[in-house]
């Protein structure tokens, strides 16, 4: 096991160097500098050219490519980020909260979207064709058609502007009620039909009626004998969904005002804050490479027909 | 028409008198199929299982007999249906048993082992695991005693090296090695009945012999009956003690092996027999075989289920076949055919046949 976790963490070194790549090559493809961006109108031709220049070369913006590629390199090993443009201090210092923030509500959303999907699929996979298992599945196609943000302002007009049970930008731990819901049902949606449609497979193997011919009683057929064999399908499809989760919690930060990286990330662009935006893809692709790779191994120990050493 | 030996052997069944270990009567399972049509794979059965009996159960595939051997067990699961019938274990009702006896039923009185060892094994979990359930959940055994319990039952079952094999996971064991599994299992509380539904049909040949003789000496040393369902007639002349013929979901011949394979009474047991190869046959010989398939069980008509394929009624031009069902006929004691056409060999009182 501990080899094969070595192997998958040597094959994720091509994989970040290419994510450095594409993250520094973006700040090359977008038509303007962040330079040129700031002072843009703010100050006179001549002074601007000025302050341009002293800016470029602050910024490094005057050498050539690879050179910079090497300093932006060198500066992310020890730790430095850079320093935001418009926010004049380290990236760090900003991202670092925000993305405590994030990690908060996608755990959150992830623990709701577990506990209702995996309940509701299972459910409506033992007692099959009943009004529960019809009512899931018509619950759950909304849930797939509809995106989150939009399931987020729908809880926003219903219970803070209708029924005024929350305030409308709440404050503490209420704040991460709504944008917690709101991600968590979206994506308890796919789970609960993987998890029904699953559950129904496995049910109707052999080793499950083999094991009702020894005793084994429903409750134990389901919990011991058929839910370590779906969930080895519902994991895979959750590992995928914490990406969207991340992506999900981009635009649901802005909309709820929950100070997550998703948040600063739409203000960084709107900024054109390039060290800014650049250090948020970085550590967001990170998070997704990390997610993958656990979910990879938590699959290789729930199954073990997985041949770890091929 | 027929042979007349006789071959007195002791009775290994039970005695007329005494209850048997199972006894089944007017069972019958029904699918419904799409459209509202209505399947019965098994119609009105009526079988006894005597204690440390061996019953073969022979038939076609398509024949009902793996439905029949679920049905025992109440296993069937929707669309399907055991719809008639009563089913008996030592005077229990097996119908009437809440879903908690049920599983202790099963548990305890009764194992079962299947066609395909490999897939009736979690894939998930160890053999150790798997072995020890029912020692965990039924004993209630401590989890280092069912553990240890699961080693002792692999070791008994000739499973080799067994206190590294509760380790393994069933796709690293050999199809062999997984029907000893499931034999394992099956008989971990020592049941009084062991259905097995053709056990060797999945494997190698040579294997096939030791795990018949695996299941031989084990119900024999646990005095646990067996029901073996099979297609194949051999395995049924090594083993069995009662031979039952299953035909479109009936038992149409019934008797003790000796006399059914040397005298059958029922025109498809003739077939069966005269399509069996002989050992010592001489070679180029046609086997004969016989004409036609098994019908569409959603399909049948009022008279014999086998009488479109019949010989016998061919010949003797009988018109009762087409028309209703043939009732048992006791051909001599304790053998019984389903045929018009058959006639019982020897002056027998009827009371033998049907309880």
């Amino acid at each position: 096991m501990l080899q094969y976790v070595a192997r998958r963490l040597l094959l994720l070194i091509p994989v970040v160097i290419g994510i450095l790549l594409v993250t520094f090559l973006m700040k090359a493809l977008i038509p303007t500098d962040a330079v040129t961006a700031i002072y843009s109108g703010t100050l006179s031709e001549k002074d601007a050219a000025e302050a341009i220049a002293t800016l470029r070369a602050k910024y490094h913006l005057d050498l050539p490519w690879y050179q910079q590629f090497y300093i932006y390199v060198r500066d992310l090993m020890s730790g430095d980020f850079g320093e935001s443009i418009r926010l004049r201090k380290p990236v760090m210092d900003e991202l670092g909260y925000r993305y405590v923030n994030t990690i908060i509500l996608t755990l959150a959303a992830l623990a709701i979207a577990l506990v209702v999907g995996l309940t509701t699929g299972i459910l409506a996979a033992v007692k099959r064709n009943s009004w529960l298992d019809v009512t899931a599945t018509t619950i759950g196609l909304f849930g797939i058609s509809m995106p989150a943000f939009f399931f987020g302002l729908l809880l926003i007009l219903v219970f803070a502007v209708w029924l005024r049970w929350l305030p409308v930008v709440p404050r503490g731990t209420m704040a991460l009620l709504l944008p917690a819901v709101a991600l968590g049902l979206i994506e308890a949606a796919p789970i609960s039909q993987v998890a029904r449609t699953s559950m129904i497979d496995v049910l109707g193997r052999d080793y499950i009626q083999a094991a009702r011919a020894r005793g084994a009683s429903e409750f134990a057929l389901v919990v011991r004998h058929a839910l370590p064999n779906a969930l080895i399908v519902v994991l895979t499809l959750v590992g995928l969904q914490i990406g969207n989760l991340l992506g999900g919690a981009f635009i649901i930060e802005a909309i709820f005002g929950w100070h997550g990286i998703g948040e600063l990330a739409v203000n960084a662009i709107e900024w054109r804050d390039f060290t800014l935006t650049q250090a948020i893809i970085l550590i967001s692709a990170a998070t997704y490479l990390v997610v993958n790779l656990v979910a990879d191994i938590l699959y290789a120990w729930l199954d073990p027909r997985v041949e770890l050493n091929s | 028409m027929m042979a007349m030996q006789q071959i007195e052997t002791p009775q290994t069944g039970s005695p007329k008198n005494v209850q048997p270990l199972l006894r089944i009567t007017g069972l019958t399972t029904e699918f419904r199929l799409e459209g509202g049509r209505r399947l019965q794979a098994v119609q009105d059965v009526d079988l006894d299982i005597g204690a440390g009996e061996i019953l073969g159960l022979v038939g076609e595939s398509g024949s009902g007999k793996s439905v029949f051997a679920q049905s025992i067990l109440r296993l069937v699961q929707p669309p399907g249906q055991v719809v008639a019938g009563a089913i008996a274990f030592e005077g229990r009702s097996v119908m009437d048993m809440s879903a908690r006896e049920l599983s202790r039923w099963r548990g305890r009185d009764v194992g079962m082992i299947f066609q395909q060892p490999q897939s009736c094994l979690n894939p998930v979990r160890r053999i150790g695991w798997q072995v020890a359930e029912p020692l965990l959940l039924q004993e209630k055994l401590s989890r280092k005693a069912a553990w240890a319990g699961a080693v002792d039952l692999l070791r008994a079952v000739g499973i080799p090296a067994p206190e590294e094999k509760v380790l393994a996971y069933p796709h690293q064991l050999s199809g062999g090695q997984a029907q000893r599994v499931m034999i394992a299992i099956a008989l971990a509380l020592k049941p009084k009945l062991l259905i097995a539904d053709e056990p060797t049909t999945a494997l190698d040949v040579t294997i096939q012999a030791q795990i018949l003789e695996l299941l031989r000496e084990s119900c024999r040393m646990l005095g646990t009956s067996l029901l073996l369902v099979t297609h194949d007639l051999g395995v049924v002349a090594r083993l069995a003690d009662r031979v039952a013929v299953m035909y479109a979901g009936r038992i149409v011949e019934e008797g003790p092996v000796e006399t059914m394979l040397t005298a059958p009474a029922h025109p498809y047991t003739q077939g069966l027999i005269g399509a069996a190869p002989q050992l010592g046959q001489a070679r180029g010989v046609r086997l004969k075989d016989i004409p036609g398939t098994i019908p569409d069980l959603s399909r049948l008509g009022a008279g014999c289920a086998f009488a479109p394929r019949c010989d016998a009624r061919a010949g003797q031009n009988l018109e009762s076949c087409t028309l209703s069902q043939p009732l048992p006929v006791s051909i001599r004691p304790r053998h019984r055919a389903l045929c018009f056409a058959a006639k019982a060999s020897s002056a027998v009182s009827p009371c033998e046949i049907s309880p």
